[in-house]
């Protein structure tokens, strides 16, 4: 918990909100949803209620509601634009806001994506994050023809794949946080006198070589502002260790607690599994329908999409207020902060972004400023030295 | 009336990662703040220009087995900075340089097509090629690839590409809340591919992007590089040699095309070039010279002695006469870098050089490596360009400032105006894409079945 009892708030960001039938909505703008334009405009709002960050989700798949095929139904979205160049458009268009885009890692090389996220570090001034994910499905495979992965079961209950991809996920993680580390941030010197526009003892091989991949370095981008951007992963707690990936890999995990007690049993487990460093932040998911009218947005958007609405994350709908007792009543259980998915955009990123901190300022509960123009500094967390600085013992 | 000069077309290459880029001048800012990559774009826009440029290098470069640190060194990811200088200029071209050897299409062309989507039509892939495990021990796939299989590789990607980016109707999203119609349906249709390369069948995930396809540039002066060219490219970036050489080389390229039923003015041809503006053509001289020595140092001109004889020369005085040493053709002290082909026959020249101008090793590697393609004044410089182009030596240029943030200032404010009275350059944008500017047709979509 940080010192001044703010607990922080994230908005997901995807396509028109969480309910399929969202983008149906006035004022949607669905039309934009491939647009910069349309982009900026959440980003712009969440930004305004001084929020911590935005999350943007991705996947290597097409939206379906079902589990690993396509539906070929025309009445939802359907398409995305790749998160982290989405993230980076935003970066020049906000100035305190973190960014954390999805990268997935079973398919793409950890090379590039730690080059990526920490250039959007160096584009954002310090603000960028990742948010990490794993690609379970066979559909995604068939994209890259490279890798056989068996037709998804809906229960889950493959999981010896599950936790091979995690797995991966946590070299990867490791890989990218060695690169971000690999220049001390001292490195680049100028000295017009030697001829030398690097001090090459800075620079380090991070000589990784795991059973998925190896990664030589260092990195081509010089150290990251943050030092180390931030990582955060979803993790329902499904895995033989559950939450062993976070506790290994990221600074921030998002969970999906159903009430009050679920959320003090979860954090319970996650305090559980050793860690090294900072203490993990403990962030819950919720789908949230935001006002007055909530109930009955929330019920039309059921009856246009012909079906009520389904998720891994508690749906909240109510006021406010509401929502704003129901999150503070749920840090009393150890959450350290919230990941709000919006039901439809803009109703309930606007119910976020203005409602739902007007509550919780008048609870004394979230900031009148920022206070940092670092995603670290938004979260409280220190920034790291390079982990080669302090092994060759010249500590800055 | 005199007949319209022929227009040339401009772009901006962020200096990069070797000797060109002067980092030692007081001028010389940051190579990896974005506020740096803001001003030469921002700069180029106000020039009118095409496109900005960046190069690729996924590998620090080394020399005799350690990171070579005479050079700018860092850069940041290609398409992640294009993303977010999308968000600060409105007309420019953005073209990254990306791998096909250590990249998959279907996770490229969703980033290139995203690009696009951001920036309203103005993504450009300069598509190039790696052969060597060196850069390799970064990536999964790691290993080498022979040169053959390189294009082969690179030429099956593009294609498959083009598949994906086609595989979206132009007009899938509709997006009519009151008929609740998001997509036509059959608008998104499946993808298959079997090939040597690669084996892939799904969806694609982005929509049909302004431009169609980004546009395609291909750099390199092979015999396997301009067919690729002509066959897939809409931009060749070539070297930069005499007006004879330029002209053989455009004949050449756009006598290739007519093969793939392209028209010659499917395919431009533009040269890298630098650049030294003065007030007079010998006071640009004067700048040029100096800046010859800023880009050799004494040190760099003993690390490029040392690339061609295969051996540590760290002992020798680099003011000071070149030493009869022979070559070692056996070892390479560079990685990373391109290869001199016949090492042998370049130190035999050098050496002959050398001792014909009783130069000093440093005098020698001014002599020996590369010179500014334009020198002179604002004039001298603008007229030289147009008459490259008036005389099909080249369809325009991408230029190389040696500075950042500020080495493009002087020739937006001296030689574009000049150009534009010469009637060789627009005065202003009159599209919003980069295929807009290049006047090239956006490839025709395949309708919803």
């Amino acid at each position: 918990m940080t010192t001044t009892g703010h607990l922080h708030l994230a908005v997901a960001l995807d396509g028109a909100g969480w309910h399929p039938a969202a983008w149906r909505e006035a004022g949607a703008h669905a039309r934009e949803l491939f647009t910069a334009r349309y982009w900026a405009k959440l980003a712009g709002e969440a930004e305004r209620g001084l929020l911590d960050f935005v999350t943007i989700e991705d996947a290597f798949r097409l939206q379906s509601t079902l589990p690993d095929d396509v539906d070929d139904r025309t009445d939802q979205v359907r398409g995305r634009l790749d998160a982290v160049l989405l993230a980076a458009s935003l970066a020049p268009r906000t100035r305190h806001i973190g960014l954390v885009p999805t990268a997935t890692t079973t398919h793409t090389e950890p090379f590039h994506v730690a080059m990526g996220i920490a250039t959007l570090d160096h584009v954002s001034r310090g603000r960028a994050g990742w948010r990490v994910q794993v690609s379970p499905r066979a559909s995604e495979a068939a994209h890259f023809g490279r890798r056989a992965i068996p037709r998804l079961d809906p229960e889950f209950r493959d999981r010896a794949l599950l936790a091979e991809l995690f797995e991966e996920a946590a070299d990867a993680v490791e890989v990218a946080r060695r690169l971000w580390d690999s220049w001390e941030d001292d490195a680049e010197i100028r000295d017009v006198a030697t001829g030398r526009f690097i001090d090459r003892d800075k620079l380090h091989y991070i000589d990784f070589s795991g059973r998925w991949f190896s990664v030589k370095g260092p990195a081509i981008t010089p150290r990251p502002p943050q030092g180390r951007p931030i990582v955060a992963v979803l993790d329902h707690g499904g895995t033989a260790v559950p939450y062993e990936l976070p506790a290994r890999a990221a600074d921030i995990v998002f969970v999906t607690p159903h009430d009050r007690d679920d959320a003090a049993r979860i954090v319970e487990r996650v305090r559980a599994v050793p860690r090294d460093g900072e203490p993990l932040k403990i962030f819950a998911d919720l789908l949230v329908f935001v006002g007055p009218d909530a109930a009955e947005r929330k019920a039309r958007l059921d009856e246009l999409d012909g079906a009520e609405l389904v998720s891994d994350a508690r749906i909240f709908t109510g006021t406010a207020d509401e929502l704003a007792d129901l999150l503070l009543d749920w840090r009393e259980a150890g959450i350290d902060g919230f990941r709000l998915r919006p039901g439809a955009v803009p109703a309930d990123l606007k119910g976020i972004a203005r409602g739902l901190t007007a509550a919780l300022r008048r609870r004394g509960a979230f900031r009148h400023a920022y206070e940092s123009t670092t995603l670290r500094g938004l979260l409280g967390l220190p920034r790291p030295a390079s982990r080669y600085a302090a092994a060759s013992g010249r500590l800055p | 009336m005199t007949p319209p000069h022929r227009q040339i077309h401009l772009a901006a290459h962020f200096p990069g990662v070797n000797n060109t880029t002067v980092w030692a001048d007081p001028r010389a800012g940051s190579q990896i703040d974005f506020s740096s990559f803001e001003h030469l774009a921002r700069t180029a826009e106000r020039g009118k220009f095409d496109f900005f440029f960046l190069a690729e290098g996924l590998r620090l470069r080394e020399h005799k087995g350690r990171i070579y640190d005479l050079d700018v060194v860092g850069r940041p990811e290609s398409l992640t900075v294009l993303s977010a200088l999308s968000a600060v200029t409105e007309r420019l071209g953005l073209a990254a340089t990306v791998n096909t050897t250590f990249n998959e299409p279907y996770e490229l062309a969703r980033r290139l097509a995203t690009l696009d989507h951001l920036s309203g039509g103005r993504a450009a892939w300069n598509v190039v090629t790696t052969n060597d495990a060196f850069t390799g021990a970064n990536f999964r796939r790691g290993g080498y690839l022979d040169r053959a299989d390189r294009y082969r590789r690179a030429e099956e990607f593009v294609r498959l590409a083009r598949t994906l980016w086609d595989s979206w109707a132009p007009d899938a999203v509709v997006a009519d809340p009151e008929r609740g119609v998001f997509v036509r349906p059959g608008a998104i249709r499946e993808f298959r591919h079997e090939g040597p390369q690669f084996t892939v069948s799904g969806r694609f995930t982005v929509p049909r992007s302004p431009q169609g396809h980004p546009v395609i540039i291909q750099a390199g002066d092979s015999g396997e590089g301009r067919e690729f060219a002509a066959a897939n490219a809409d931009v060749i970036f070539t070297r930069h040699g005499t007006l004879a050489e330029g002209k053989a080389f455009y004949a050449d390229v756009k006598s290739r095309l007519a093969k793939y039923g392209r028209r010659p003015d499917e395919l431009k041809i533009m040269p890298g070039v630098t650049f030294v503006i003065g007030d007079t053509d010998a006071e640009a001289a004067e700048l040029a010279a100096e800046i010859r020595r800023q880009q050799v140092s004494p040190q760099t001109a003993i690390a490029f002695l040392e690339q061609i004889w295969g051996r540590d020369l760290s002992h020798l005085d680099p003011d000071g006469p070149l030493p009869d040493i022979e070559p070692d053709l056996s070892t390479e002290v560079a990685e990373g870098r391109v290869k001199h082909h016949d090492r042998a026959a370049v130190a035999a020249r050098w050496r002959a050089v050398a001792r014909e101008r009783n130069l000093t090793i440093r005098e020698l590697v001014i002599e020996m490596t590369g010179r500014q393609s334009f020198v002179g004044s604002p004039l001298t410089v603008a007229k030289s360009m147009a008459e490259f182009v008036a005389a099909e030596a080249a369809d325009g240029f991408i230029l190389v400032p040696h500075l950042i943030p500020g080495g493009l200032d002087d020739f937006v404010d001296r030689v574009v105006p000049l150009l534009q009275e010469l009637g060789a350059f627009r005065t202003e944008y009159t599209g919003t894409t980069l295929r807009d500017h290049l006047g090239l047709a956006v490839p025709a979509g395949k309708e919803a079945a």
